[in-house]
């Protein structure tokens, strides 16, 4: 045949097509289920990560059945919402929503000193893609414990430093409630403060849009559980 | 050519990066810190290689006309075999990875060698050419991600490498050291220190 002929050339393209599909077809399944593990031990890690445990991929499974008593999905008037599972809820998708139509899940921590932290996802856009994280609050449900960020594409060293310790270590101690009323933590450029009187933490020097984005994002994600929170307080 | 030469040349006089001048876009997006680079070195190594092996295989079967999309296919089915495997067997790399691993695709180093080598010489010769290229490659990245991490962060790999008492001293990190321009700027400096080592590769 000739190899250089058009019926030579459609059959080649077309037989290569088959192949590398099948192929593809076969690897994206047949690897589908250790990825889907994969994918919650990483969330479970994520959410432990939140109230400064150090999960590693080994034990992450042990230490949130130890450490996560309970978890529910609550609406927006704090309402326990019946029949849902809070680690299945997609937060991507909730926080799209108007906040009367969120379903927000909470996962409840029991520290070895018996304190009680609850839990609250985030998601959110960076610059270049999706940002998400976690917040732990404390039983009186204003004081921050401790806080986890994550992304899938921000640049190394300038807004991926979100990921870092020292930036998430920021968040501990700071107060979502100013008197009385929820004005969640704002992300500023050093020497700036926010207009509403909330609490703040520097920016990622470098990472102003990707800080931004965290800021938009804690209070799209936060504001509907104002409701909750003060309800938790005994 | 010696394989000894195949594999070895690469990393010198033919540099990919800084001879040839290729792949130069994800030596600028990766290097601000050193881990990403050598895992990127590590994921276009594989890559190079494996393509070079997939195309010399069929290299005599294989329409002139359609085989840069052939190319392309061999590449695109590899980099998400790759991505995929990651996923399932080292979440936490893949993470790390993210976005970088489909930027392979796009790596001029891999379809160069494609058609530049692969499409004429048998399956251990293009092993050993990918092999090379993507150490040639692996290396200025090394060698980039080093300085850029080192000076705009003061870590390496994560760990805190200038001491603390050089801050109090006033020092500060170079905030421009992150930012891509200082990747090309790195790049070039490679490049003048490599050209005045090796006088025959400068133009008269």
């Amino acid at each position: 045949m000739n190899k250089q002929g058009n019926t030579y050339t459609i059959l080649y393209a077309s037989v290569m097509v088959i192949i590398v599909a099948a192929l593809l077809a076969v690897v994206s399944v047949s690897l589908k289920p250790m990825q889907q593990a994969n994918i919650e031990i990483d969330k479970k890690k994520q959410i432990l990560s939140s109230v400064n445990l150090a999960p590693t991929t080994q034990n992450a499974v042990e230490l949130y059945s130890k450490y996560i008593t309970d978890s529910y999905v609550v609406d927006a008037q704090g309402a326990k919402v019946e029949g849902a599972d809070a680690f299945t809820v997609d937060v991507a998708s909730e926080v799209k929503k108007a906040n009367e139509e969120r379903q927000l899940p909470v996962f409840v921590a029991q520290l070895d000193n018996g304190d009680v932290k609850y839990i609250l996802p985030m998601y959110g856009a960076g610059l270049w893609g999706p940002i998400w994280g976690y917040i732990a609050v404390d039983a009186d449900g204003n004081t921050i414990y401790g806080s986890y960020f994550a992304h899938q594409g921000e640049t190394p060293g300038l807004g991926a430093e979100i990921e870092n310790p020292t930036f998430q270590q920021q968040f501990i101690g700071k107060h979502l409630f100013v008197e009385g009323e929820m004005k969640p933590v704002a992300v500023m450029k050093v020497g700036q403060k926010p207009l509403n009187g909330a609490e703040y933490v520097d920016a990622v020097s470098g990472g102003t849009i990707t800080s931004k984005g965290v800021q938009d994002m804690i209070e799209n994600s936060l504001l509907p559980y104002n409701v909750f929170l003060k309800s938790i307080v005994k | 050519m010696k394989n000894k030469e195949i594999l070895l040349g690469p990393l010198s006089k033919n540099n990919p990066v800084i001879v040839q001048v290729l792949g130069i876009c994800s030596a600028l997006a990766v290097t601000s810190k050193l881990e990403p680079s050598i895992v990127m070195a590590i994921s276009v190594i594989a890559v190079v290689a494996l393509a070079n092996v997939v195309i010399s295989l069929l290299r005599n079967t294989i329409p002139n006309s359609i085989r840069i999309i052939v190319q392309l296919v061999v590449v695109a089915a590899l980099v998400i075999i790759v991505d995929q495997v990651l996923k399932a067997f080292a979440y936490d790399v893949s993470k790390q990875l993210s976005v970088f691993v489909g930027l392979i695709i796009t790596n001029c180093i891999v379809m160069g060698r494609l058609e530049a080598f692969a499409l004429s010489h048998g399956p251990w010769e293009s092993f050993l050419d990918g092999v090379g290229n993507g150490l040639g490659y692996g290396l200025i990245l090394v060698i980039v991600g080093f300085f850029r991490e080192l000076l705009g962060s003061g870590t390496l790999l994560g760990f805190q490498v200038i001491p603390q008492a050089f801050y109090e001293l006033g020092y500060m990190n170079n905030g421009l050291m992150i930012l891509p321009p200082m990747a090309l700027i790195v790049v070039a400096c490679i490049i003048w220190v490599h050209r005045s080592y090796n006088k025959d590769l400068q133009e008269k």
